[in-house]
């Protein structure tokens, strides 16, 4: 532990937060602004016929209605993909839709007026004279032959099609095995339910030709190189798009939105500033959402228990088009992670990535690795069940053994370090494993449905290196900038690429580059989120920010300390050799004789007076690194969790959560702890209450949060986290990803510990959200068996 | 979320209430806004005219009179979950109260706005039946009286006339009354609420009522299951026998994403049940 890099400093953060303080895009109030809104189709699939704005365009207070020719004409191109598998066939994306629409809540028309109130008027004023058509919904039905085309020239609903793995070691190991486990399973669809709905505004300079946009986006610079390229063609030297204060994005608010197109577009059109702020039923019907599979598996083993194989064949809903990023999840985040935490030789996974008449899924916090998980963990305890082993025990039997870093998977990834033993070991011992099994015979007895749950997870984060994800389909990079600059004071300013929306970025950078210059935590200021303030930079996903964007400030830092130090030695006429930095004092001195030194202000003043500098050198203290790791880090937890299921409700009760993971060093304990539980109430959610569900007839029957159930906190009793650490060789901090480790464990072990629970009635399985009725059909089927 | 424009009018008394519901077309009071407020955002109601009667002096008491509470229109759900009067008195009340939603709905929300509103999810309905309440209502005719039991009509449906302002809720004490509920996880709505109250005299059960919301349309009685536990102990064998009969009230049960109208009945059951217990319990104590 250093002077603060290992520390719970406070999150620097907060005061803003709680006062109410924080600068969203929804209070950007700009003079002249005018309010954009949206009309969204109440169809998952029609045809428009016509749309008659006659009546809206009337109303008091309303500038004009555009519909999807309007941006077509207007130079606005369709929204791109940035992740292409081989082969994958992309659906056009129209900003607004011209002729069809294909999901409820796809944009038809836009309504620009003096305030929102009128602008919501004018929305329903619009008449759209739509012919509905039949519908697909099913991430699986969507390939049935009789299936209705999502888009006509992309055949059978399938974008692509992806395998991964040793598929002769695979059927080999089912071949020869003793047994064989088989689930059948949906992950069903999420809603990521940030906070702060989406929101886009934007201010067009005529005279200097220059836009900017301000956007809830998780990573500014890549929504601005999208803007440029792709979709509003304005030059990125043109163009400034800035991410202030973002009350969540959990992935949603990765993607680039039909919205941040229309609003800078439309600023430019009229020639005044213009704001958008989705509704919550809006972010609910538009934002990306999550998960959606449906999955056919297989686990092969001997009779001692040792895993031989795992085969997988997974149909991923895509939604009506391709997100920014969608195709990764299911393949490269997903197929990847399918080995768990054990050794199992035969993996072969295959994934479909299916279109249908939703909203697009892409990434939400965990992204693949939480599916991925999920299915591991329950066709271990379905082992475990089969060859009537304690599900801890057999886990252990097949966990990856320490010596065996870094360790090949089968399925690509090349696992940097870990200790899966000592992970569970400690779990166990926290949550009085035995002591929870023995409890659980006694409440058995008793008549009572007590569950334990266990699960081994692991996790990929921070995707790396970028030829890497180039190589499996990536269309930009995943480095990341970070910039210090020193100022004459010895002030530092930070700049760095990813972007924090509820993370912490203000402090934990802060602590890094304080530890790494010597100087006080004050002085050191984090900016993020401007594009014309900060580098090109990657931004926040994939639990990516400390390992990749707290790299490349170490990098920045060691430059910074190689200018200070030889500055110090030429002030102190000393040899470079004979002066040492102090990173506890953030003093350069001599050797043996601290009272022989300069202080870092000082140094730091010389360089831009730069009256005295060594010969040749140049004035300033200012350096950028761009940093590519070279691998992801694989982080990976252990978590036990007792629960208790009412015998005659259904209704689950969480006894006990315990959470034991491992990130890698830690920068800030009380941050990491809030990571994760967070992450665990998040996965929580997902097993017991969360669905986002469309009728078969495309209908969004969760649109508003009185049907979709986030998880509230007295889901859970408090969660006991602890963790073991165990640095990462890939990066300078030696840490690993800690945004999502939290959710990918959670709903597994939530499962486990509820199908534990139901053993004894003879249940099997039970698709979540495990809700007190689909128990009681579950446990009455098997009763009926 | 924005409302559909409307003008909005504040009322001093109940007679310029009523005055301005006559006059104004299409006019709605407003409470505590908690069910109108969100109604109109999602723009599923759109008075033109709002007449808030929340600064009427004097409609938010809670009072003990006699054998009775009686509790003000205005008075909020938090204050009668907190009132010790209700709590003393009618212990199943201030359970009530205290599962609405949360602090902040609790804090807004009243009592008035809820029985006017007839949600079928909502808490205090199924008690108003149980407990045998009487609701006072003021209109341009007067005043009238209206047991609970022929208050509510059907889904969101009340006897109330357009220009009808709830005064005041007449419940009799009785200390042997019991809320549960099964809270909608996304809502907080009541899937299940169950309402019990039992008089125990020398050993046995002399009356008996159990008010089932959130199953069917409008909260009801199960006669057929307080009937059966009449005239005997209140043994959990008996609660439980006279319980299965639950199910007898609710021929019409209505079902969402979450639980479908046979789940909402199995859970009525457990639930009526499990409030007869305490409710017999606190009798007897
Ligand atoms: C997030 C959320 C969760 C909730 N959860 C629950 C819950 O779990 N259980 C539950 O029971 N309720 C719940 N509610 C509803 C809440 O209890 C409301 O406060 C209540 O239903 C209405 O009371 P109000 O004073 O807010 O009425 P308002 O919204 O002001 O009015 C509702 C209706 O009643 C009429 N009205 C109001 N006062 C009178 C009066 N004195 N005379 C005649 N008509 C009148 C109005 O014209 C309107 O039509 C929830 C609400 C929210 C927003």
């Amino acid at each position: 532990m250093g002077r603060y890099v290992g520390t719970s400093v406070k999150r620097r953060e907060d005061p803003r937060f709680i006062q109410g303080k924080g600068r969203y895009v929804a209070n950007l109030s700009l003079p002249g602004m005018t309010h954009v809104a949206v009309k969204r189709s109440p169809y998952a699939h029609a045809r428009i016929r016509g749309i008659d704005a006659s009546a809206a365009l009337e109303m008091e207070g309303v500038l004009r209605v555009f519909t999807g020719q309007d941006f077509k004409d207007g130079g606005c191109g369709s929204l791109p993909c940035g992740w292409l598998v081989p082969d994958t066939q992309v659906p056009d994306r129209p900003i607004v839709v011209i002729d069809r629409v294909r999901h409820v809540g796809d944009s038809v028309a836009v309504v620009v007026a003096e305030n929102p109130y009128v602008a919501a008027d004018a929305i329903e004023a619009i008449d759209v004279d739509y012919e509905p058509l039949p519908v697909t919904v099913d991430a699986r039905g969507a390939t049935d032959e009789d299936a209705v085309q999502v888009h006509e020239e992309i055949e059978g609903n399938v974008s692509y099609t992806w395998g991964l793995g040793d598929e002769e070691a695979c059927r080999k190991a089912f071949a020869e095995a003793d047994e064989v486990v088989e689930l059948e399973l949906v992950n069903q669809r999420l809603i990521p339910t940030a906070m702060e709905p989406r929101a886009a505004a934007a201010q067009w300079d005529a005279a200097a030709e220059e836009m900017t946009v301000w956007t809830t986006s998780q990573n500014p610079h890549p929504i601005r190189l999208l803007l440029s390229a792709f979709t509003l063609g304005i030059p990125e030297s043109r163009l400034r798009v800035i991410s202030p204060d973002v009350g969540g994005g959990f992935g949603s608010k990765i993607f680039h939105y039909p919205e941040e197109v229309i609003v800078p577009w439309v600023a430019r059109e009229i020639g005044r500033p213009a704001k958008w702020v989705a509704t919550r039923t809006e972010s609910q019907q538009t934002d990306s959402h999550g998960r959606d599979h449906v999955s056919v598996a297989r686990l092969a083993m001997k009779s001692d228990g040792t895993f031989t194989g795992l085969d997988v064949e997974t149909w991923a809903n895509q939604g009506a088009y391709l997100s920014t990023f969608a195709p990764l999840i299911p393949t490269a985040l997903y197929i990847t992670l399918l080995s768990g935490n054990y050794r199992i030789p035969g993996i072969y996974g295959k994934v479909y990535g299916t279109l249908t008449h939703t909203v697009p899924v892409d990434a939400y916090r965990g992204a693949g690795r939480p599916e991925a998980a999920y299915l591991v963990e329950r066709l271990v305890d379905l082992a475990a069940a089969r060859l009537g082993r304690d599900p801890l025990d057999l886990r252990r039997q097949n966990l990856i053994p320490k010596e065996d870093f870094p360790y090949q998977t089968p399925v690509a990834f090349l696992y940097d370090s870990g200790d899966y033993e000592k992970l569970m070991g400690t779990a166990a011992e926290r949550a009085d494993y035995a002591g929870m099994r023995a409890a659980q015979k006694q409440a058995r007895a008793a008549g009572g449905l007590r569950g334990v749950g266990v699960v081994c997870c692991i996790e990929a984060s921070g995707p790396a290196p970028s030829a890497v994800a180039g190589s499996l389909g990536s269309a930009v990079g995943f480095w990341e900038s970070g910039e210090i600059r020193v100022h004459p004071t010895g002030q530092v300013s930070v700049f760095t690429g990813s972007h924090s929306h509820g993370q912490g970025h203000e402090t934990t950078f802060a602590q890094v580059v304080a530890e790494e210059l010597g100087v006080p935590i004050e002085s050191v200021e984090v900016v993020h989120g401007d594009t014309g303030r900060v580098n090109f930079g990657m931004g926040t996903y994939g639990s990516r920010s400390a390992c990749v964007g707290g790299s490349s400030l170490v990098r920045s830092a060691e430059k910074v300390r190689a200018k200070v130090l030889r500055i110090g030695a030429h002030l102190l006429e000393a040899a470079e050799e004979d002066v040492v930095y102090d990173q506890d004092e953030g003093r350069v001195h001599v050797k043996g004789a601290p009272d022989r030194g300069k202080a870092f202000g000082e140094i730091a003043f010389a360089a831009y007076t730069a009256h005295n500098l060594p010969e040749g050198m140049e004035p300033g203290l200012n350096f950028v690194s761009f940093y590519d790791p070279s691998n992801f880090t694989f982080p990976a937890s252990s978590h036990i969790c007792e629960v208790d299921i009412c015998p005659e409700t259904y209704e689950v009760g969480i006894r006990r959560y315990v959470a034991v993971d491992d990130v890698g060093k830690v920068i800030n304990p009380m941050i990491v702890e809030g990571q994760i539980q967070g992450g665990v109430v998040q996965g929580v959610g997902q097993a017991l209450t969360e669905a986002g569900v469309y009728s078969d007839d495309g209908d969004f029957m969760t649109p508003t949060l009185l049907e979709y159930a986030p998880p509230r906190a007295d889901l859970l009793p408090g969660i006991e986290v602890d963790r073991i650490e165990t640095p990462s060789p890939h990066n300078p901090l030696g840490v690993k990803g800690a945004g999502e480790m939290g959710t990918i464990a959670a709903t597994a072990v939530v499962a486990n510990a509820v199908l534990d629970a139901l053993a004894p009635l003879g249940v099997t399985h039970v698709d979540m959200p495990l809700t007190p009725e689909r128990i009681r059909n579950a446990v009455e089927a098997a009763r009926g068996a | 979320m924005f409302p559909a424009s409307f003008d909005y009018h504040s009322a001093s008394s109940v007679a310029e209430a009523i005055e301005m519901l006559q006059k104004l077309p299409d006019a709605q009071l407003v409470a505590g806004g908690h069910s109108l407020i969100p109604a109109m955002k999602l723009r599923a109601a759109q008075p033109a005219n709002v007449v808030d009667i929340a600064r009427i002096p004097g409609l938010d008491g809670i009072e003990r009179d006699g054998d009775d509470l009686v509790i003000g229109a205005l008075a909020t759900h938090a204050a009668v979950a907190d009132s010790a009067a209700v709590q003393g008195a009618c212990p199943g009340l201030a359970e009530a109260a205290a599962a609405i939603g949360d602090i902040q709905v609790r804090n807004r929300g009243t009592i008035g706005g809820s029985l006017a509103h007839a949600d079928p999810g909502a808490d205090y309905p199924a008690t108003m039946l149980a407990f045998g309440a009487e609701i006072t209502a003021v209109g341009p005719g007067g005043e009238r009286t209206v047991a609970a039991a022929d208050f509510f009509v059907d889904l969101f449906q009340t006897v109330l006339d357009e220009a009808d302002v709830i005064t005041s809720v007449r419940i009799p004490a009785a200390a042997g009354t019991a809320y549960l509920k099964h809270p909608h996880p996304a809502s907080s709505y009541a899937v299940v609420g169950a309402a019990a109250r039992i008089a125990v005299s020398g050993g046995e059960v002399t009356a008996c009522a159990l008010g089932i919301g959130g199953v069917a349309g409008k909260a009801v009685l199960a006669d057929a299951a307080a009937s059966a536990l009449i005239g005997g102990a209140a043994s959990d064998e008996r609660i439980a026998a006279a319980s299965a009969r639950i199910g007898e009230a609710l021929d019409e049960p209505l079902g969402d994403l979450y639980a479908s109208g046979a789940f909402r009945v199995h859970l009525a059951g457990v639930y009526g049940k499990r409030a007869l217990q305490i409710a017999a319990t606190r009798a007897a104590g």
